[in-house]
């Protein structure tokens, strides 16, 4: 990676985390809000990879988790979104690429990622946490996050591909 | 770094294990009970970072997300603009942020007052982030910092009545808990007997959020349409006294209970808050204001 790569890797999860609590809010009726910051992560898993998508997972996570209004335990989106980075970079190598793939990864990492952050909430003993929230919020979340995947995923794979054309991973 | 196929496909489990890793260790340092936690210093620094993007990007949008609040429902909308073409556009948009102008100015007379008959010192803030429902916490960043005063423990109300209190500040945004959040909990008084309890929320933010108030006396009766307010602790920190939160509209007596749970609806409407005011200080030092004896005795 290089400096240029790390900067725009950097820059999008800023704008993504950005646009997901300042923006995004005011722009669905429901409290539910779509989960841009998990849609980014797994378009980098996609694009690049399980380890590339639990780095970018982690740092993505970390930075939801401290961002203001965040006020629950630290470290919770960071390990959901390290996980769903690695699932879905695992994954890919799976799946043909097609929209239907990209569609199911999305809601499958959706699904994993508001999950695990719900879970690590009932252990912790966090507040507000109850399974009966998590059973509404979790559905929803995922529609969001599926409505949002042909809006977002395309131009993060676009930008990825710009950063490094040549090189295909496995 | 160019990893060979067979490092390529065995190196991402160490990475990942190590990330996982790191997750729990910022978890577990983050997880203390006590108030203080070594991850706090990193939260202002985030909040430093993002809240004035916050802002940023909240101005932004605000004539945009506007539109639904200001004109009702967003399918009327869309007819009425088909029927007034584009040559209305700009002069609708001019429209729209000056109806908007008007709508803060009203909230601050609002805001004012609320402080006016009970001698509070207020910072007025914008509401420029809300944490999401997936979060399972209700909090909102607003747009004052401890650059204006703003600390934690501190009230915040708008117009209507109570919003919450300051639980972190940065710089230049403050993240509010919101008294409709599970885990808050406010001293509360009826206002027609002066009898006291907790106001706990449901985390409900929409039309059906609803607060719950535990009486201190269970022989009490409380009547459909009272209204309960803050009763203040010390310093008014973190509530300062009098600030209306609710109206009776449900009474829960359990036998297994010895306290009644009694529901109230939130005067304030949480899912649209915009202007809000923070209570930097009373007039007076330890929040009495002091009774004018000369005034009295000269008439």
């Amino acid at each position: 990676m290089t400096t240029v790569r790390v900067l725009a890797v950097t820059g999008l999860v800023m704008v993504a985390v950005t646009l997901q609590l300042g923006v995004l809010p005011t722009l669905v009726l429901t409290d539910v809000v779509p989960n841009l910051v998990l849609v980014v992560v797994i378009a980098m898993a996609m694009s690049r990879g399980p380890e590339f998508g639990a780095l970018v997972g982690f740092a993505a996570g970390l930075a939801l988790d401290l961002a203001p209004p965040a006020d629950h335990t630290a470290g919770r989106w960071a390990l959901a979104f390290v996980v769903v980075g690695y699932l879905v970079g695992m994954a890919r190598r799976d799946v043909r690429t097609s929209v239907l793939a990209t569609v199911v990864l999305v809601a499958a990492g959706s699904f994993i990622g508001t999950s695990l952050f719900a879970l690590s909430g009932l252990v912790l003993g966090d507040q507000g946490v109850t399974v009966g929230g998590v059973a509404h919020v979790v559905p929803l979340a995922l529609l969001y996050d599926v409505l949002l995947t042909p809006l977002v995923v395309p131009l993060v794979l676009a930008m990825m591909r710009r950063l490094e054309p040549a090189v295909a991973r496995l | 770094m160019r990893p060979d196929e067979r490092r390529g496909a065995r190196r991402p489990h160490t990475v990942v294990a190590l990330l996982v890793l790191a997750s729990f260790t910022v978890i577990t340092l983050d997880a203390r009970p006590s108030g203080d936690s070594p991850v706090d210093p990193l939260r202002s620094t985030a909040g430093a970072v993002f809240g004035p993007m916050e802002t940023g990007a909240s101005a932004a949008v605000s004539p945009l997300t506007a539109i639904p609040r200001y004109f009702g429902d967003v399918s009327d909308l869309r007819t009425r603009n088909t029927e007034l073409e584009d040559a209305n556009a700009r002069l609708e948009s001019e429209l729209r942020t000056s109806a908007l102008a008007r709508q803060r100015a009203g909230e601050l007379d609002d805001l004012l007052g609320v402080t006016e008959d009970e001698g509070y010192r207020l910072v007025p803030a914008q509401v420029v982030a809300i944490g999401a429902a997936q979060a399972f916490s209700r909090t909102v960043t607003i747009d004052a910092g401890r650059g204006d005063g703003v600390r934690p423990d501190m009230t915040v109300l708008n117009g209507q009545g109570l919003v919450g209190r300051v639980i972190d500040a940065s710089r230049s945004t403050a993240t509010v808990l919101l008294a409709i959040d599970p885990d808050s909990v406010v001293g509360g008084r009826l206002g027609r007997t002066m009898e006291l309890g907790f106001v706990s929320g449901d985390g409900e933010i929409g039309e059906d959020g609803r607060l719950t108030l535990e009486l201190v006396d269970d022989v009490v009766e409380p009547r459909i349409g009272d209204t309960v307010a803050t009763w203040g602790s010390r310093g008014g920190a973190p509530y300062v006294a009098g600030v209306p939160i609710g109206e009776v509209t449900k009474i829960e007596s359990s036998p297994r209970e010895l306290s009644k749970s009694v529901v109230l609806t939130p005067y304030v409407d949480y899912s649209s808050l915009d202007l809000v005011g923070v209570v930097v200080g009373t007039d007076s030092a330890d929040g009495r204001v002091p009774v004018d004896t000369a005034a009295r005795s000269a008439r």
